[in-house]
């Protein structure tokens, strides 16, 4: 998952305050948690920062993808293994014969599912993540080889 | 309604729990599987045609013309079957007798030397179900499963629950990845990472045999004994391990025998398996299959007076030594997966392919018929990489051939 030290550095670390954030590490952070967007920097829209530019917004999705639990899968990274799947606590509480144990789920009422070798989240409202009392659960985010999940 | 499961033949992990969605007699949706077999088991992108010399013909005349360069070959080939059913690996090795042709398949560069260890009882080996049931310890060595089998992990080896692993992978299992770089593996793996330089496995073999057997291990390159130590430890304390061997591993040694020391010191002090990382879907059926007729897993050649078998009827030393005149290419794409001086021999002789999608070789051959895909459009059976024996049956119809009718017909031609 990506962190705001990884944005930090593709910013212009001018702390130049266009943006209205006391800094760019500010900036990072607003950034990683979706109260900005990339184009809420003016500096990085010049062309000395186009690389950085694009490299950020392929890094950051809109929060406008994300679910009610705050979940973003990037389509792009996800393999399909199925690790999530099965690491996940919910799923394993409401399904330990099928997607607890490695198979495909055999009950509707698992969160995570492989779809066309694409993880999709269903019954969001199971989500650890979900509603006042969420946890900060990361079954899914340690468990995916290729950081295709995060949470915002 | 019971849900129905078919069988991915993705890779040779074969996953049998595939659901499946069929719109307009085409798979419109795969679910459980992961992106690799959802793109075997999805339409290809340029399905095949049969062609003689890039012009399009009736798989009558395709088979006609492929049955006339095989007879009227001296030494001609068979090469593939990794990714065709065990019925029609038997039918091939049947017309490569009827033939008296060299046949050889991709283990014979890549898988061949593990599979032939077991097959021969020299190393221990397990199921993936009790590796699901019972293992604590997985070794990936020289392996990347998140991208060669991307459910390895999931199905079978670290994340799921199983009869005596109940409290799951983070107190249950522990993966480790020894490798060259860091994998996506090796970052599930986190801290059981053994990164090493290339062509140093042997030597650290030797410093885990030498920790293994309470002395003080040591390696030229960058890897103090103390984590050897910590290394050999966890081995040690596996009530049932299981080392997942990769190209990686097989790549970097000389022969098997490094790997059988190992297995053996391994066994003196604590309880291990070994499993093949198999990429095509049925590459160890093959093996199997032509163990049973000759004894050996590849590279042979019958005969007159039997069966010849030894390097020198590999397929890359038949390529380079010119030793054969015509090439029947089953279900594998050569052209791609050998070192470009050898592949391109291949041009100099008539190349037959048998394949649902067009590949390289199949693209420049002077035959090309197009074959039904095992998996979605026929069935029959497959040994998975661990040496079971599945079932496949076809998701849909298609009126297209499978490659054991091809063979069966090429067969009758002759």
């Amino acid at each position: 998952m990506t962190n705001a030290l990884e944005i930090y550095q593709l910013l212009p670390k001018t702390n130049c305050k266009e943006c209205g954030k006391a800094s760019c590490m500010a900036f990072a952070a607003a950034l990683l948690s979706r109260e900005v967007t990339v184009d809420d920097c003016p500096p990085l829209k010049e062309d000395k920062f186009k690389e950085n530019y694009e490299k950020l917004s392929g890094m950051i999705k809109p929060a406008g993808e994300a679910s009610e639990s705050g979940m973003i899968v990037h389509e792009d990274k996800c393999i399909g293994c199925g690790n999530c799947v099965v690491a996940c606590p919910v799923n394993v509480a409401e399904d330990p014969h099928g997607a607890g144990s490695g198979k495909a789920p055999t009950s509707e009422n698992v969160i995570l599912r492989v779809e066309d070798g694409v993880v999709r989240l269903s019954n969001v409202n199971q989500c650890r993540r979900f509603g006042k009392n969420k946890i900060m659960c990361n079954g899914c985010i340690v468990t995916c080889p290729t950081k295709a999940i995060e949470f915002v | 309604m019971e849900q129905e499961y078919y069988v991915c033949t993705g890779c040779a992990l074969l996953c049998d729990d595939i659901e499946i969605e069929v719109a307009d007699g085409k798979i419109s949706r795969v679910n459980n599987a992961c992106l690799k077999g959802v793109a075997r088991l999805k339409e290809c992108e340029k399905p095949a045609e049969c062609r003689v010399d890039g012009n399009n013909v009736s798989m009558d005349e395709a088979i006609k013309e492929a049955a006339g360069i095989l007879k009227n070959a001296d030494n001609p080939l068979i090469f593939g079957m990794g990714n065709s059913t065990s019925g029609a690996q038997k039918k091939a090795i049947g017309i490569a007798k009827k033939l008296n042709a060299y046949i050889d398949d991709t283990s014979s560069f890549c898988q061949g030397p593990v599979i032939e260890a077991i097959l021969g009882n020299r190393i221990k080996t397990c199921t993936l179900e009790e590796v699901k049931d019972y293992g604590d310890v997985t070794v990936y060595w020289g392996a990347d499963p998140s991208n060669s089998h991307p459910r390895h992990l999931s199905k079978y080896t670290y994340f799921p629950r199983g009869k005596e692993r109940q409290r799951g992978w983070e107190e249950d299992r522990t993966a480790i990845c020894i490798d060259v770089r860091k994998s996506d593996t090796a970052i599930i793996c986190a801290d059981k990472f053994y990164q090493i330089p290339p062509q140093a496995d042997e030597e650290l073999i030797d410093a885990l045999i030498a920790a293994l057997s309470g002395k003080v291990p040591k390696v030229s390159f960058g890897m103090g004994p103390k984590k050897i130590l910590e290394l050999a430890n966890l081995l040690k304390k596996a009530k049932f391990g299981t080392i997942c061997v990769g190209l990686g591993l097989i790549y970097s040694l000389p022969d098997v025998e490094p790997l059988v020391r190992l297995m053996e010191k391994l066994n003196e002090v604590s309880n291990f398996h070994l499993i093949p990382m198999v990429g095509q879907f049925n590459m160890r059926g093959f093996d199997h299959n032509l163990h049973e007729e000759t004894g050996y897993i590849n590279r042979a050649k019958f005969g007159e007076n039997g069966v010849e078998h030894g390097p020198q009827c590999s397929v890359v030393e038949l390529l380079r030594t010119k030793s054969v005149d015509a090439a029947l290419v089953i279900g594998s794409d050569p052209m791609s997966s050998l070192p470009g001086s050898i592949a391109k021999e291949l041009s100099g002789i008539p190349v037959i392919t048998i394949d649902p999608c067009v590949t390289m070789t199949s693209a420049k051959a002077k035959v090309s018929i197009a074959s039904a895909t095992t998996g979605s459009d026929s069935g029959g059976t497959a040994i998975r990489m661990d040496g079971v024996e599945v079932d496949i049956k076809p998701m849909i119809n298609t009126n297209n051939l499978s490659d054991e009718e091809i063979l069966s017909r090429i067969m009758e031609a002759l």
